[in-house]
């Protein structure tokens, strides 16, 4: 490839995938849309994003089951544009496993090996030994009709790791399983990737294992990348109305730009925000539940003069450790969420009530 | 095939299945009540009853005659062309050792096996293309395979008749081109060209609904874990459509075998085939028995193809 190395590009090298410009289109259908993208090596990183957002289009890209239509993409500073899957250092657990049903758990495992003419008792030794890591010792010779699905699952994953790629791409590897094991293959794959120190690309809808697992996450809409960044960065600084609706509950309010650190709300109030967007701009302002204090009317503190409103309680849900409020305010509704613990004060729908919030909770995101 | 959620759950369930009856103190537990067992044997009484006119039908057009067929194998041949029914010998059985009828068997038996090889060979890819299209273009695929059967089989072959005949359509062809005319009607090369023809499509079918069938993200999942295209056709596809080349083969090779229609018209007089033989014996040399000895015996080779193919591909049509 002969590239020249700028101080750039030695940086690029090391991620462990780096996207650039990269689009796909199927024939109308553009499923990816011009993104960029950099994965850390070692680095656990989700992508998140509804059905048909572009995820799997995204991840079959990188294991080259699927070439970009435009763009560049690259592993460990290699361009790797139309190399065929055999010749990159990527394996996939595919979103329903794709296990060989021809084949035994043994022979499942060993097959990336066989494929690369790794000698017939290495390859048994090595895919034993991942089998034991997945703890799959003694079912070797069953068929992947006779395994659970959790230990489909678990193949799989073995299958994979058993050519030590450099990279793993997981293609909502836990779909399919019920709650408890999902919760309990969460645990085993997040220490599994530590342990390795490989990187995971992990793809999910589920933004709670997004955010519990990964280091990064990118948020993706309608083939659109519209943040990356780690769990915090996506709750408390959403870049935009979509990722704060996305990620986690919030109240988004309909708000206008008035400087660089005001914005007017929909009925007039001016609030403190700072914002980079120009004066007029149509933003939303997003207040997370739990941000927001409720107490009796007229009980807010004086220094929250600016962040506070005076609403009429519409409906209250008990969720044990805390309760749900749904507070009508004069042009909105908001959500609060208020603690259940002692001595909190508790109310009713009819209520009136006052709500209030520190400045530090207002977070201005471009519609 | 293709692996849904459901599907997954199921096989857990199957897992417990498969367990619990290996394991022969629960199989034991697991007596059928009294009831139940009533309830299969009117279940099975319903089925016979839908079944009896197909029951009748066989009994009438296969048993009977095949039992007749065998029956005159152990026969002997009287003066007049007839049959004696009443001297019974397997002198027959002890003729077919006979130095020509091995030759013609060989001869039958290459020959069909090379008419199955090619079918494969041309099938093969056809059927993975055909698979791999999109629901339109593969229908419109299913039909043009399907269309030679709108012509009678004997107008067909009648069609080869012309089209190798001396200066027929192909003689012309390799005239006009610089190799000569050709002579190719009358030849074992005619006789595998029209069977080839004649059976292609028992061969596209099966292996088309074997292939459809296979979940082409197993092929990607090969490819992920670095097999090249050979690798992956060798260690995934072949191994998966293997039920498809099986029942294809069998379903080209038992007629093949047996042909009489296209050897008598493409084949002409030199290289006589079993079929061909076998209706010989009948109608010219009017020697009863031994045709019917040499038919009985094609029909347990057939059988034990059959049988065959009952065990590794029937599952799939
Ligand atoms: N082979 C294809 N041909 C045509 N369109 C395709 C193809 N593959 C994907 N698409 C389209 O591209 C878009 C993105 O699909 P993709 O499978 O990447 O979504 P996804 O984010 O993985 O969704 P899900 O969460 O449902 O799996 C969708 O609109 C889909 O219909
Ligand atoms: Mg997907």
């Amino acid at each position: 490839m002969g590239e020249t190395r700028d101080a750039h590009e030695t940086t690029t090298a090391a991620d462990a995938v780096a996207i650039s410009g990269v689009t796909k289109r199927f024939g109308d259908v553009v499923a990816v849309d011009n993104i960029d993208l950099n994965i850390a090596d070692g680095e656990f990183f989700a992508m998140l994003g509804p059905s048909g957002c572009g995820k799997t289009t995204t991840l079959r890209m990188i294991a080259g089951l699927e070439f970009p239509t435009q763009g560049s993409l690259k592993i460990f500073g290699d361009e790797v544009g139309t190399l065929p899957p055999n010749k990159r250092p990527v394996n996939t657990v595919f979103q329903n496993y794709a296990l060989f049903p021809h084949m035994n758990v043994l022979d499942n495992v060993s097959f990336g090996l066989r494929m690369q003419n790794v000698g017939r008792s290495e390859a048994a030794d090595r895919a034993r030994a991942l089998i034991k890591l997945v703890q799959l010792e003694g079912m070797e010779r069953r068929k992947p009709s006779q395994l659970s699905g959790g230990q489909q699952q678990r193949v799989a994953l073995a299958r994979a790791l058993v050519n030590k790629p450099k990279v793993l791409l997981l293609d909502e590897p836990l779909g399919a399983l019920d709650l408890k094991l999902r919760q309990e293959m969460q645990n085993e794959l997040k220490s599994l990737q530590r342990e390795l120190g490989v990187s995971f690309v992990f793809v999910t809808h589920d933004q709670e294992e997004a955010l519990t697992m990964s280091d990064r996450i990118a948020v993706m809409e309608d083939g659109r990348l519209l943040q990356v960044g780690s769990a915090e960065d996506l709750y408390e600084r959403p870049a935009n109305r979509f990722v704060a609706d996305f990620i986690g509950q919030t109240n988004l309010v309909d708000a206008t730009v008035a400087d660089s650190d005001t914005i007017v709300l929909g009925n007039g109030s001016k609030v403190r925000a700072t914002t980079s967007l120009g004066s007029g701009s149509k933003v939303a302002m997003s207040l997370r539940p739990e941000a927001i204090s409720i107490g009796p009317r007229g009980s807010a503190p004086a220094d929250h003069s600016e962040e506070s409103l005076d609403g009429i309680v519409s409906s209250s849900t008990y969720l044990g450790h805390a309760v749900d409020y749904r507070v009508s305010v004069d042009w909105i509704d908001l959500e609060v969420r208020a603690g259940a613990i002692g001595a909190q004060q508790r109310f009713s729908p009819g209520d009136e009530v006052s709500l209030w919030w520190d400045r530090a909770a207002n977070w201005v995101v471009a519609d | 095939m293709v692996g849904s959620g459901r599907q997954l759950g199921g096989s857990r369930l199957v897992t417990a299945a498969t367990e619990a009856l290996t394991d022969p103190a629960l199989e034991a537990a697991v007596a059928t009540p009294e009831f139940e067992l009533a309830n299969i044997r009117q279940r099975k009484r319903r089925g016979l009853l839908i079944a009896l006119p197909a029951y009748i039908y066989l009994l009438i057009f296969f048993a009977v005659p095949l039992i007749t067929v065998i029956i005159y194998s152990f026969a002997t041949r009287n003066r007049f062309g007839g049959a004696d029914l009443n001297n019974w010998n397997i002198d027959s059985y002890r003729e077919l050792g006979d130095d020509l009828i091995r030759t013609i068997l060989l001869r039958s038996a290459g020959l069909a096996i090379l008419t199955t090889i090619i079918c494969l060979l041309i099938s093969y890819p056809f059927a993975y293309y055909m698979a791999t299209r999109s629901e339109k273009v593969r229908n419109l695929m299913l039909v043009f395979v399907m269309i030679p059967f709108w012509t009678n089989f004997l107008v067909r072959n009648y069609a080869w008749y012309v089209i190798l005949g001396t200066d027929g359509p192909f003689s012309q062809f390799t005239e006009f081109i610089g190799f000569g005319p050709t002579r190719v009607l009358f030849t074992q090369v005619a006789v595998v060209l029209g069977l080839v023809y004649g059976f292609l499509p028992f061969m596209i079918l099966p292996l088309y609904a074997s292939i459809e069938r296979i979940d082409g993200r197993l092929i990607e999942a090969s490819r992920d874990l670095y097999a090249n295209g050979w690798q992956a056709f060798r260690n995934v596809l072949w191994p998966l459509s293997l039920p498809g080349v099986v029942a294809g083969s069998i379903l080209v090779f038992i007629p093949s075998l047996g042909a009489y229609v296209t050897p008598h018209i493409l084949g002409g007089t030199k290289g006589t085939l079993l079929g061909s033989y076998i209706v010989t014996q009948f109608l010219t040399a009017r020697n009863l028995p031994f045709g019917a000895a040499m038919s009985t015996v094609l029909m347990i080779i057939m059988l034990a193809a059959t049988i065959l193919y009952f065990r590794k591909g029937g599952r799939t049509l």
